[in-house]
C-alpha cells in the first residue's frame, strides 16, 4: 500500500500539469489533433490512478480541453471523484471542471447529491461557496428539489458570503424546481433589507428575474421596493430596481406616478450614466402606461427626450447607441416628441458604426410621415446599393418594408411609387428577404385595387425578364417574387396588356429549374391566363390563333408533368388534360371561352392573419378528442411540404375541377357555393366583385405611366423610382399653388397673421392627397370572431412555470422536501453550528406557533393551538435548563421538524392588495408634502380619530385622492391659485388621516405582515416640520444608512408657499463634534450645500443631505440655516430661514427583521442590559400600538402572541434593541435590552415621547 | 442574466469560455468563432454593443464586449441587465485580473485560465452578478489561494504552485504570436461610474 502511493507520487513527477499541456499545444502548431490526442490518452491514463492528486490533475487538463472544443463528457465520473476530495484545492479543480461540462442530461449528476449536501454544511465556508457555484451551472430538477431545503438554510447563513450566493441561486432553484418558490419566498423577501449590502443587491437581482417575467405577482412588493430606490446608494441595486419598475409599471399606473418624481429626481442628480439611462428607460415605462390619464407629463416626455438628445449626441458611441434604443421606446407612445429630432437620426443613419445605423433605422419608422415617406425611403435605398452583400443590407430591404407598410399602408400616398420600389428592390441578390418582397407585391396587389393595373404591367415585365432575377437559382431568395409576379399576372390576367406574351413567358423551359412551389403557381395561373387569352381570342372570330393558343399549351405543360415535384406534377397534368379537351371542343367550332373562365371565376379577398385562430369553437365540438383511435406509433408523420404563403393557403387546397361537363360544372360550383356559405373558414365573395362576365375593354383605359418597362431592369443611371419622387413634388407643387390661391383669396378678406405662417411653413399631414383613390380591401375576419387574445406566449418558457401567487398563504401541503427518513443522520445548518442545544431546541416550538398564528384559514384549531403555545412559552423560562438538558435527547426529531417548517408564513392576500391600494392611492412624497407638511404642522399624528374615521371614508378615497392628487401636482396658474388653495385645503382637511396613512401606514403592513387580520393601521408619517416661513416650508426625515454605519440621511422636502420663484437654495448646517454634513470634497467645513433644484411657485420637492455621526447614543440638535433668492418677475431678494435638526436616537435605528432563533440566542447571550418603561392611559388597538413603534422608531416584529409582543432593531452601528411589550388594559409595559444603556435609555424616552402625544 | 463569456484574442483563440446554459462542444466553439468573426470586424472606435441576432438566445440578448490589448472580452447578456452596468462590469473584471497577476497579460490567460474561472466565479455566478466590489472579490479569491497553498504546502506537490511569471517570459521569445506580454490594462482607463 505505501508503495503504492511512493510509486504515485514518484509518477507525479512525471506527469503534464495545465502549464505543461498548454505550453505542450504551442509547441505543436503543425499536429496540434495529434498533440492532443495523445495527451488525452495520458489523461485516461492519470484518471485510471487511486491518488487524487493525480487525478485532480487530470480534469484540470481536461477543463481546459473543454474549452478547446474537445467532448470530454466521458470523464464525468471522474470529475464527480475529484469534486468528492475533502482538500478544497481538488474540490475546486471538480466543481470547475462539472459546471463546465455537466448538464441536465449527464447521468453521473445523480451520484452528486449526497456529496453536494455535505458541501453546503462543510464549516469551511469556501467549500460551501464552491458548491454552489458549482451547482449554479449545472443544477437539475432533481438537485434543485434535494437540495432546495438545505439551500434555503443557508439563506440565513452567518456569513454574508455564503448568504449571498446561497440568494442567488434559488433562483436557478426555482427555475428547476417551482414547487419551491412560495416556501422560499417570505426568506427571500427578508434579504432585501438584509444589513450586507451585497446579501441585499443579490435578492434584488433575483426578485427582479423573476419578476421580469411575471410581474403581476411581484406588485405587492412595489412599496419595499420603493424604500429601497429611495434609501439605497448602490447603482447595482438602484439599476436592478428601476429596472424592474419599468416592468411593474405597465400593471399599476399608479404606481408609475409615485415613480416620476423619484426618478426625475434621481435624473436630475446622478452622475453615472447607467443610471440616468436606466431611469429615463423607467420614465419612458412609466409614460408609456400613463399615456393617458396624467395631464402634465409632458414635461417628463421633454425632460427624457432632452436627456437622450444629449446621449445622442456624445461622442461616445456607447451613449449615442442607448440614446437611440431609448428613443425608439419614447416613439410608441410620443411619436411627436421624437420626430422632432429628426435631423439627428437621419444623421445618425450615416455614422460609420452599424450598430448604431440599425438603431437609427429602427427610429426611423415612426418618423415617417406621408410627406417625407419618399424622400426617405430614397435615401434609404441609396443606402441599400452602397451595402452590398452585408446582413446590414437586408436589414435595410426589412426596414423600407416595414416602414412603407405600417399601420395599412397609411403613410403611401402612390403605390405605384411604391410598386416601383418593391421592383428596384427584387435587383438585390443574394438576399434571403425574397419571399417578403414577394408577399408585400401580392398585398398590395390584392388590397389596393386601383393599383392592380400598374402592378400587373410590372409583373409581366418581372416575368419577362426573369432571367436576370434567377442567376443563380439555389441560394437566390430573390426568385420568390417570381411567385408573387405569376400569380398577379394570373389572377388579374384581365388587365394585362398582352396575356400571350406573358403566358408564353410563363411557359418557358427554363421555368423548369425554379423552386417547386413556385413552378406550381406557374402551371396554376398558366391557366388562368390561358382563360383570360381564350376569352380575348374567341372575340375575334379568327378562331384558329385560339387554337394556336391550346396547342402551345399542350406543348409545354409536358415539361411540367415530369416534374418530380408532386404539386407541379398534379397541377400540370390536370390541366394538360383540360386543355386537350378544351383544344378537342375547339376543333369542333363551340365556343368555350365562358366555361374556362368560370372556372376561375370569384375573387379572393385578404383574410386577417389570424382570423382562423379567432373562429369560435362551436359548443360540445372537442378539438381534442380522437375522432378515430389513433393508429399506431410506428406510423411516422409526414412532413409537411413548406407552405411559403400561409395566406394564399386556401387557395392551393381548394380542388380544382377539370371537368367541363357543363352540369357537372355547375352542380358543383352549386354545391361548393353552399358549402362555402355555411363554412365560416371561407371568404365569400360579394357578388359585385364576380368578374366572370365583364368586358375586358379595360384594357384601353389603363392610365399609361410614362416608364420605359421594355428596358431591361438593370439600367444604368435613374432608377425609375426616383421620377416617381419628382413627380410625386410636382404633383404637391401643383396642389400647393392651388390651394395657395385659395388662401390668397381668404386672405385677402380677412388679413390674418395665420396666413403667413402657413405659407412658410410645410405643409401638414392632411394636406397631402393620394396621387389616386387608393381603397384598402381590410382583412376579413371570421363571423362571430372571439375577441383578441394575445396568447403569443412561449408554451415552453421555463419561466412560465413559475407564474404563481406569491400573496396566497402557504398550505400545509406546500414545504420544501427533507430527508425526513434518516432521522439519525442529522445535518446542520451552519447558522447553528457550534451553538447552544437549548436555541435549536426551542426553535421549533416558536416557529410553531408563528405559523399556526397566522394561518387564518384554521382559526378555530389555532385558537385552541395558540394558548397551547401560550403557555408554553410563559414556562419558557422555567423550562430553559430542562431544555438544556433534555436538548440531546430531542435534537434529531426536533431537526427534521424544524426543517420542514422553516418558512415564515406569508402575508395574507386581501390585506396586501389592499394595503398596496394605500399605498399607491397618494402621490409620490415629494408631491404631497403638502398635505403631510399641513399635517406636521398641526401637529403629531392623531391616531385615535384616524382610526375611527379612516376605514369609514376608505371606499371613496382613491377617486377624492386622484382628483386632488392631479391638482395638486400640476402648477397652478397663478389667476386661479389662491381660489384652488383655499379648496385644497378643505380637502386636505377632509382627507388627511388618508394621506397620513397612505405616507407610510401601508408600507408598513406589508413590511411587518402581522396586522392584517385586524383593522386598518392608522395613519402616519415620520415626516417632520424643520421650519417655516412665508416663503418656504421644510419637512424632513432622518434614517440612519443602511451601508455605512456612520452615516444618516436626512431628507428634507423644500416647498414653495408664496408666488415666486425660489431659487439658489443653499443648505448649511453648524457642524458639531461629533455629526458632521458630509460635503463635496474640496469645499470647506463651512460652506453650505447647494440644492440640486429650483422651486416654481406651489412646487415642492425632496433634498437629501448626508451627515456623519461618531457617537449615536445620545441624541443631538443641530443648527442651520437655508437661505435661498425669492425671484419675481422685477426682483429678487435673499432670504434666510434657520432650523434646528433634531437627531434622534431613533434616527439611528434600522428596522431590521430577525428570526425568534436568533433572537433568542441573543437574549441569552448576556451582553445586554436591560431598562423597561410603562406607557399608561394607552387606548388604541394592541397592533396600532405594535405598527407604531415599527414604524416610529424603526422597529420590527419578531413574534407576537395575543396581547405581549417581541421586537427588535439594530443601530448603524450594529447596536442590537430588543423589546418585550406587553400590554394590559390602558398599560403597556416595555422591557428592553441592548448592549448600549445609553441609546436604549434615549430610545425609550423618545417613545414614551411618542405615546404621549397620542 | 448573462448567458455566456468569452475571452477570446485577435485571432479568435479561446482563452475562456463560459455558458451559462448549456450548449454541445461543438455549438459552444461555433458560438465563439461567431462571435469573433462579428467582433472582430469592428473597428475600435464604435460602440461596443451587438445585437447577437441568431447567435445565442435571440433578439433579447446583446453582445457587449470591450477590447483591451490582445484580448476581447464578451459578454452575452439579456435585456435585464444593464448595457452600461455590464461595461463597468468588464472593466472592474479586468482591473481585478490586474491585481491579481500583477499586470496582466494574455499569457497569463493562456497558462492560468482555472484562476480565471476562479476570479470570474466570485464576480458572476449562474449567469447572474454577484459582486462588483474589487476589493471583496479580490478578497475571497486571495483566501481561496491561501488555503489552497496551505494545503499543497503540506503535501508537497510541485505542479500547482505557480512560478509562471518565470517559467513563460524565458518562453515568450520563441513564441510568433505577437507580443502577448502586453498589459491588458492601463490604469488611466476610464471607469464611468462610481
Amino acid at each position: 500500500m505505501a508503495l503504492k502511493i511512493v510509486k504515485g507520487s514518484i509518477d507525479r513527477m512525471f506527469d503534464k500539469n495545465l502549464q505543461d499541456l498548454v505550453r505542450g499545444i504551442r509547441n505543436h502548431k503543425e499536429d496540434e489533433a495529434k498533440y492532443i490526442s495523445t495527451c488525452i490518452d495520458e489523461i485516461k491514463q492519470e484518471l485510471k490512478q487511486d491518488n487524487i492528486a493525480v487525478k485532480a490533475n487530470a480534469v484540470c487538463k481536461l477543463t481546459y480541453l473543454q474549452m478547446l472544443g474537445y467532448d470530454v463528457s466521458w470523464a464525468a465520473f471522474n470529475i464527480v471523484e475529484v469534486m468528492s476530495s475533502s482538500k478544497f484545492t481538488y474540490k475546486r479543480i471538480g466543481y470547475l471542471a462539472a459546471s463546465q461540462c455537466f448538464h441536465e442530461s449527464t447521468d453521473v449528476i445523480m451520484l452528486t447529491t449526497n456529496q453536494i449536501r455535505k458541501d453546503l454544511s462543510s464549516p469551511n465556508q469556501y467549500d460551501t461557496g464552491v458548491a454552489l457555484t458549482g451547482l449554479s451551472c449545472f443544477v437539475t430538477p432533481d438537485l434543485a428539489r434535494d437540495l432546495a431545503n438545505d439551500i434555503m438554510t443557508l439563506m440565513s447563513h452567518t456569513k454574508p458570503y455564503i448568504r449571498k450566493k446561497a440568494v442567488l441561486i434559488m433562483y436557478k432553484v426555482f427555475l428547476k424546481y417551482p414547487e419551491s418558490l412560495r416556501p422560499a419566498f417570505p426568506r427571500l423577501k427578508e434579504k432585501l433589507e438584509d444589513p450586507d449590502p451585497g446579501v441585499q443587491s443579490a435578492a434584488v437581482n433575483v426578485i427582479c428575474e423573476l419578476a421580469r417575467r411575471n410581474p403581476k405577482n411581484y406588485l405587492s412588493l412595489a412599496p419595499l421596493f420603493f424604500k429601497l430606490m429611495t434609501s439605497s446608494t448602490n447603482n447595482w441595486v438602484l439599476i436592478k430596481i428601476i429596472k424592474l419598475f419599468g416592468a411593474l409599471t405597465p400593471l399599476e399606473p399608479r404606481l408609475g406616478k409615485k415613480l416620476i418624481e423619484p426618478l426625475t429626481n434621481l435624473i436630475h442628480s446622478t452622475s453615472a450614466m447607467s443610471l440616468l439611462y436606466e431611469c429615463v428607460n423607467t420614465v419612458i415605462a412609466v409614460l408609456i402606461s400613463l399615456s393617458s390619464g396624467m395631464p402634465n407629463h409632458s414635461a417628463s416626455i421633454q425632460l427624457c427626450v432632452q436627456k437622450l438628445r444629449i446621449l445622442i449626441e456624445d461622442s461616445d458611441q456607447n451613449l449615442k447607441y442607448l440614446g437611440l434604443l431609448a428613443m425608439s421606446k419614447i416613439l410608441k407612445t410620443h411619436p411627436k416628441s421624437v420626430q422632432s429630432h429628426k435631423d439627428l437620426i437621419l444623421q445618425c443613419l450615416d455614422d460609420k458604426d452599424e450598430s448604431i445605423r440599425l438603431r437609427a433605422l429602427d427610429l426611423l419608422y415612426g418618423m415617417v410621415s406621408k410627406k417625407n415617406l419618399m424622400e426617405i425611403v430614397k435615401k434609404l435605398m441609396l443606402h441599400v446599393d452602397k451595402a452590398e452583400g452585408t446582413t446590414y443590407r437586408d436589414e435595410l430591404l426589412t426596414k423600407i418594408i416595414d416602414i412603407c407598410s405600417q399601420s395599412n399602408y397609411q403613410y403611401i400616398t402612390n403605390f405605384e411609387w411604391y410598386i416601383s420600389i418593391l421592383v428596384e428592390l427584387t435587383r438585390l441578390e443574394g438576399t434571403r428577404h425574397g419571399h417578403l418582397i414577394a408577399s408585400q407585391m401580392l398585398d398590395v396587389a390584392i388590397r389596393v385595387k386601383a393599383i392592380r393595373v400598374f402592378a400587373v404591367a410590372q409583373m409581366a415585365t418581372l416575368l419577362d425578364n426573369a432571367h436576370l432575377l434567377t442567376g443563380n437559382m439555389q441560394r437566390n431568395g430573390i426568385c420568390e417574387v417570381l411567385y408573387a409576379a405569376a400569380w398577379i399576372c394570373g389572377e388579374f390576367s384581365e388587365h394585362l396588356e398582352n396575356p400571350m406574351q406573358t403566358l408564353e413567358a410563363m411557359l418557358r423551359p427554363k421555368v423548369a429549374t425554379l423552386p417547386g412551389h413556385i413552378q406550381a403557381v406557374y402551371v396554376q395561373n398558366a391557366a388562368k391566363l390561358f382563360a383570360t387569352v381564350l376569352k380575348n381570342q374567341e372575340g375575334n372570330t379568327d378562331s384558329t390563333t385560339a387554337q394556336e393558343t391550346s396547342q402551345l399549351m399542350i406543348e409545354r405543360l409536358p415539361l411540367f408533368v415530369q416534374s418530380a415535384n408532386l404539386e407541379v406534377q398534379e397541377r400540370a397534368s390536370c390541366i394538360l388534360q383540360l386543355v386537350k379537351y378544351i383544344q378537342k371542343l375547339q376543333q369542333k367550332d363551340i365556343e368555350v371561352a365562358e366555361e374556362v373562365s368560370a372556372l376561375f371565376a370569384g375573387e379572393l379577398n385578404p383574410v386577417a392573419p389570424k382570423a382562423q385562430k379567432k373562429v369560435p369553437v362551436p359548443e360540445g365540438l372537442d378539438l381534442d378528442a380522437w375522432i378515430n383511435e389513433p393508429p399506431s406509433e410506428s406510423e411516422s408523420e409526414d412532413e409537411q411540404p413548406k407552405a411559403i404563403f400561409s395566406k394564399e393557403e386556401p387557395k392551393h387546397s381548394r380542388p380544382r375541377h377539370t371537368e367541363v361537363d357543363e352540369k357537372e360544372l355547375a352542380r358543383r360550383r352549386e354545391a361548393r357555393k353552399q358549402e362555402q356559405a355555411n363554412n365560416p373558414f371561407y371568404i365569400k365573395a360579394s357578388p359585385s366583385s364576380q368578374k366572370v362576365y365583364q368586358e375586358t375593354a379595360g384594357v384601353e383605359h389603363i392610365p399609361v405611366v410614362q416608364i420605359d418597362l421594355s428596358v431591361p431592369l438593370k439600367v444604368p443611371g435613374l432608377p425609375m423610382s426616383d421620377q416617381y419622387v419628382k413627380l410625386e413634388e410636382e404633383r404637391r407643387q401643383k396642389e400647393r399653388a392651388e390651394k395657395k390661391k385659395k388662401e390668397k383669396k381668404k386672405r385677402k378678406e380677412k388679413r390674418s397673421g395665420r396666413g403667413k405662417k402657413h405659407d412658410s411653413g410645410p405643409e401638414s399631414e392632411e394636406d397631402i392627397t393620394p396621387a389616386h383613390m387608393v381603397d384598402i380591401v381590410t382583412e376579413e375576419m371570421p363571423e362571430n370572431a372571439l375577441p383578441s387574445d394575445d396568447d403569443d406566449k412561449d408554451p415552453n418558457d421555463p419561466h412560465k412555470a413559475l407564474d404563481i401567487d406569491l400573496d396566497k398563504p402557504l398550505a400545509d401541503s406546500e414545504k420544501l422536501p427533507v430527508r425526513s427518513h434518516r432521522a439519525a443522520e442529522v445535518v446542520k445548518s451552519p447558522t447553528e453550528d457550534g451553538e447552544m442545544e437549548s436555541v435549536a431546541s426551542q426553535e421549533p416550538k416558536k416557529k410553531n406557533s408563528k405559523e399556526k398564528k397566522e394561518k387564518k384559514k384554521d382559526k378555530d384549531r389555532e385558537r385552541k393551538k395558540s394558548k397551547d403555545e401560550k403557555k408554553k412559552k410563559k414556562h419558557k423560562h422555567e423550562e430553559k435548563e430542562e431544555d438544556l438538558l433534555r436538548g440531546q435527547a430531542d435534537e434529531p426529531v426536533v431537526q427534521s421538524e424544524e426543517t420542514s417548517e422553516v418558512v415564515a408564513p406569508p402575508t395574507s392576500t386581501s390585506a396586501e392588495v389592499s394595503d398596496l391600494d394605500f399605498w399607491l392611492s397618494t402621490a409620490p412624497v415629494p408631491s404631497n408634502t403638502q398635505e403631510a407638511a399641513t399635517v406636521a404642522a398641526e401637529a403629531a399624528p392623531v391616531p385615535e380619530a384616524a382610526s375611527g374615521t379612516a376605514p369609514a371614508s376608505e371606499p371613496d378615497e382613491p377617486k377624492d385622492t386622484e382628483m386632488e392628487e392631479t391638482k395638486s401636482s400640476k402648477h397652478k396658474k397663478k389667476k386661479q391659485k389662491k381660489e384652488k388653495e383655499e379648496k385644497e385645503k378643505k380637502k386636505k382637511k377632509k382627507h388627511h388621516h388618508h394621506h397620513h396613512h397612505s405616507d407610510g401606514g401601508g408600507e408598513e403592513s406589508v413590511q411587518n405582515g402581522t396586522v392584517e387580520e385586524e383593522e386598518p393601521l392608522p395613519p402616519m408619517s415620520n415626516y417632520c416640520l424643520l421650519a417655516e416661513n412665508s416663503y418656504i416650508k421644510m419637512v424632513c426625515d432622518i434614517q440612519g444608512n443602511l451601508q455605512d454605519g456612520s452615516q444618516v440621511v436626512v431628507s428634507v422636502i423644500f416647498e414653495n408657499k408664496c408666488d415666486s420663484f425660489l431659487k439658489s437654495m443653499e443648505f448649511n448646517v453648524l457642524d458639531s463634534l461629533n455629526c458632521k454634513l458630509q460635503r463635496p470634497e474640496g469645499s470647506g467645513p463651512h460652506d453650505g450645500l447647494t440644492v440640486p433644484f429650483q422651486l416654481p411657485p406651489g412646487v415642492s420637492n425632496e433634498a437629501r443631505f448626508v451627515f456623519t455621526v461618531q457617537s449615536i447614543v445620545m441624541p443631538q440638535k443641530l443648527k442651520g440655516t437655508l437661505t435661498f433668492i425669492v425671484k419675481n418677475e422685477d426682483s429678487s431678494t435673499h432670504e434666510k430661514l434657520d432650523f434646528k435638526l433634531h437627531f434622534t436616537c431613533t434616527s439611528y435605528l434600522i428596522t431590521t427583521p430577525c428570526y425568534s432563533d436568533a433572537f433568542a440566542k441573543l437574549l441569552e447571550s448576556g451582553d445586554l442590559n436591560g431598562s423597561s418603561v410603562r406607557l399608561e392611559g394607552i387606548n388604541m388597538p394592541f397592533h396600532h400600538l405594535l405598527a407604531r413603534i415599527c414604524f416610529h422608531h424603526h422597529f420590527s416584529v419578531v413574534e407576537r402572541i395575543d396581547s405581549c409582543a417581541s421586537m427588535y432593531s439594530r443601530s448603524i452601528q450594529g447596536h442590537h434593541v430588543c423589546l418585550l411589550v406587553k400590554t394590559s388594559g390602558q398599560t403597556v409595559s416595555i422591557d428592553a435590552k441592548c448592549d448600549e444603556p445609553t441609546l436604549l435609555g434615549n430610545v425609550l424616552d423618545e417613545i414614551k415621547q411618542t405615546f404621549s402625544q397620542c | 442574466m448573462i448567458k455566456a463569456i468569452l475571452i477570446f484574442n485577435n485571432h479568435g483563440k479561446p482563452r475562456l469560455s463560459k455558458f451559462y446554459e448549456h450548449y454541445s462542444e461543438d455549438t459552444e466553439q461555433q458560438i465563439i468563432r461567431e462571435t469573433f468573426h462579428l467582433v472582430s470586424k469592428r473597428d475600435e472606435n464604435v460602440c461596443n454593443f451587438l445585437e447577437g441576432g441568431m447567435l445565442i438566445g435571440g433578439s433579447d440578448y446583446k453582445l457587449i464586449y470591450r477590447h483591451y490589448a490582445t484580448l476581447y472580452f464578451v459578454f452575452c447578456v439579456d435585456s435585464s441587465e444593464s448595457e452600461l452596468g455590464i461595461l463597468d462590469l468588464i472593466q472592474v473584471f479586468v482591473e481585478t485580473l490586474d491585481k491579481c497577476f500583477e499586470n496582466v497579460c494574455e499569457l497569463d490567460l493562456i497558462f492560468h485560465v482555472d484562476k480565471v474561472h476562479n476570479i470570474l466565479a466570485e464576480m458572476v455566478m449562474g449567469g447572474m452578478v454577484l459582486e462588483t466590489n474589487m476589493n471583496e472579490i479580490i478578497m475571497q479569491v486571495d483566501a481561496q489561494n491561501k488555503m489552497e497553498k496551505s494545503e499543497i504546502k503540506t503535501r508537497h506537490i510541485l505542479s500547482c504552485i505557480p512560478q509562471y511569471k518565470i517559467q513563460y517570459h524565458s518562453h515568450h521569445s520563441c513564441h510568433y504570436y505577437g507580443d502577448l506580454t502586453v498589459p491588458l490594462f492601463q490604469c488611466t482607463s476610464r471607469i464611468r461610474d462610481h
